[in-house]
């Protein structure tokens, strides 16, 4: 792997840039592998990672039938944070929240990860008392965390209106200063480059069509390009597709898929330089490098597939940014899309073994997955490379639901679901 | 944008006056004491989530209040047909 430096910036600049390596190999897939890990997104390309480069697990294929990190990895809003109510999300979210905090020098590729915090608001005394409960949690967990006064928030970010004269004051808010967002294609390039550089084999415009079982054991997945692809493990990672998957290897998970849809406007000037989040008047907005706003909030009601998401979806969240931020009335929006998630009944991950042995899913991570990314492979690298659920994802088994131990992170999930 | 007809007040109305509430058709079990947890919990968590053909319920919230039944595509979005509550589907997901 070509190592990228300010120094190697300068040297491909005398040749017009001319001669930069491949960042990835484009294999034809072996016969067989230890590990194939179905779905390239964020999560399956940092779990084929971590497997080679931290689990010595090299002999590993990712098959993604579209493009690397062309999912909800391409179409999330990038908000990264680690400020969940339950221990065992807590743990799990600030796992990754420690690994952001080096990727970009662990993936020698610049994530552009920013921290420039996050904040819940509140605008109910409801709000406020789940707040300080939710921020005295994060405390005792050791994550950082503030409960802001109105005055507080006001300071933060002068842009939102903080008025009496608002719909729903502003009352305060929970405020996570080592949040941020990082750059969500960047995150799965990177991954992709150092997954590569370890020896695992990349294969695009590949649909994993069935899994093979036998014995009630997986030996393999069928691909519609190159037939049958054995494997000792599978791991599947497809997010809003997972339900799908289950099914063909004849068993159900209590997913629903739904599109969450985001925005983003023409770039001004800097003016937003933190995320604001509001669960009650339930929109959100960060403003990139670039300059646009980013914006999102719930997903549709409905049960869908079509990746494009609802205009009453659309109208609501403009309400609520406007109700938040009266002088971005004017600002037009340049472009909208939709993702499906798959969303789970307790508003947390399935990270978990299933009825067949050596399939593992990790799925369900509904509208939030994608500040969970790194931690969501590592733990899930270790739990495929020893072929045992690692202790963070453990609580996360998909037969939580029916043995009633579930972690109910609603209040914390950020987008209603 | 969907125009959705209310079989209870006979015309199409626009979505916003609807909330979808999920899979119709789920019964409640007959005798909660006896189910194992696994009935139970596949009572309370597991819903079908087809790519195709789906039987939903839905209210006409901002309407008549009354609930009813809706088969949908779940792919294309395509309402199938509309019938209440009790009666049963023409047409049937796989
Ligand atoms: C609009 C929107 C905003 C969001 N905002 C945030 C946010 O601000 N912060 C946050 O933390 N999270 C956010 N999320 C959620 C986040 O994007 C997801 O949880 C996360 O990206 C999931 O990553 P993944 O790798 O599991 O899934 P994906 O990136 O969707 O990857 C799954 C891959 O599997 C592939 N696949 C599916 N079926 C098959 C098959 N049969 N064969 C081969 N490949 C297959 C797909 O093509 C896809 O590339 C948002 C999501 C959306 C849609
Ligand atoms: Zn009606």
């Amino acid at each position: 792997m070509q190592h990228y430096s300010g120094f190697g910036l300068l040297k491909h600049s005398l040749t017009h840039h001319e001669n930069w390596q491949r960042v990835w190999r484009n294999p034809t897939p072996k016969k067989k592998y230890d590990v194939i890990i179905v779905g390239g997104g964020g999560h399956g390309l940092a779990t084929a990672y971590y497997l080679a480069k931290e689990f010595g697990v090299t002999n590993v294929a990712v098959i993604e039938k579209g493009f690397l990190g062309g999912g909800n990895t391409a179409r999330n809003t990038t908000i990264v944070r680690s400020n969940y109510l339950w221990d065992e999300a807590a743990h799990l979210y600030e796992h990754a929240m420690q690994l952001w905090e080096g990727l970009s020098q662990e993936l020698n590729y610049n994530v552009m990860f920013s921290q420039r915090g996050c904040m819940n608001l509140g605008h109910t005394l409801q709000d406020m008392r789940d707040i300080e409960r939710r921020v005295n949690a994060n405390r005792l967990n050791g994550i950082d965390g503030e409960v802001l006064d109105a005055k507080q928030v006001q300071e933060i970010v002068p842009v939102l209106d903080c008025s009496d004269s608002a719909r729903y004051p502003v009352m305060g808010a929970s405020w996570q200063p080592r949040a941020g967002v990082a750059r969500h294609d960047a995150v799965a390039w990177g991954y992709a480059r150092g997954a590569d550089a370890h020896g695992v084999d990349l294969i695009q415009q590949t649909e994993v069509e069935d899994l093979i079982i036998e014995d009630g054991t997986v030996v393999g997945v069928r691909t519609d390009r190159y037939g049958e692809i054995r494997a000792d493990r599978v791991g599947c990672v497809v997010a809003g597709n997972s339900g799908v998957m289950a099914k063909k290897a004849g068993f159900k998970l209590p997913l629903e898929s739904h599109p969450l849809q985001a925005l983003v406007s023409e770039p001004i000037k800097p003016v937003l330089d933190t995320v604001v989040m509001s669960n009650h008047v339930h929109g959100y907005a960060s403003q990139s490098d670039k300059g646009d706003l980013v914006i999102g909030a719930g997903i549709d009601g409905y049960n869908g597939y079509g990746q494009r998401g609802s205009y009453t979806t659309i109208e609501h969240t403009i309400q609520a940014i406007v109700e938040m931020f009266p002088v971005f009335s004017r600002v037009r929006m340049n472009r909208q899309w939709g993702g499906i998630v798959d969303t789970c009944p307790d508003a947390c991950p399935i990270i978990s073994e299933t009825p067949v042995k050596n399939l593992f899913f990790n799925c369900g991570w509904g509208t939030g997955g994608f500040k969970a990314t790194p931690g969501s492979g590592h733990v899930f690298a270790a739990s495929l490379a020893k072929g045992e659920m690692h202790e963070l994802a453990k609580p996360f088994s998909m037969f939580r639901f029916h043995n009633g131990a579930l972690v109910d992170e609603h209040g914390a999930a950020g987008v209603a679901h | 944008m969907f125009h959705i007809y209310c079989p209870h007040c006979g015309e199409y109305r626009e979505e916003e006056e609807f909330h979808a509430r999920g899979e119709a058709h789920i019964a409640r079990p007959l005798d909660p004491d006896a189910c194992s947890d696994e009935e139970w919990g596949d009572f309370l968590y597991f819903r079908k989530n087809p790519r195709g053909i789906h039987h939903e319920l839905w209210i006409h919230a901002a309407g008549c209040r009354k609930f009813f039944n809706v088969t949908r595509n779940t792919q294309t979005y395509e309402i199938k047909e509309v019938y209440k509550i009790g009666e049963m589907p023409s047409v049937v997901a796989e």
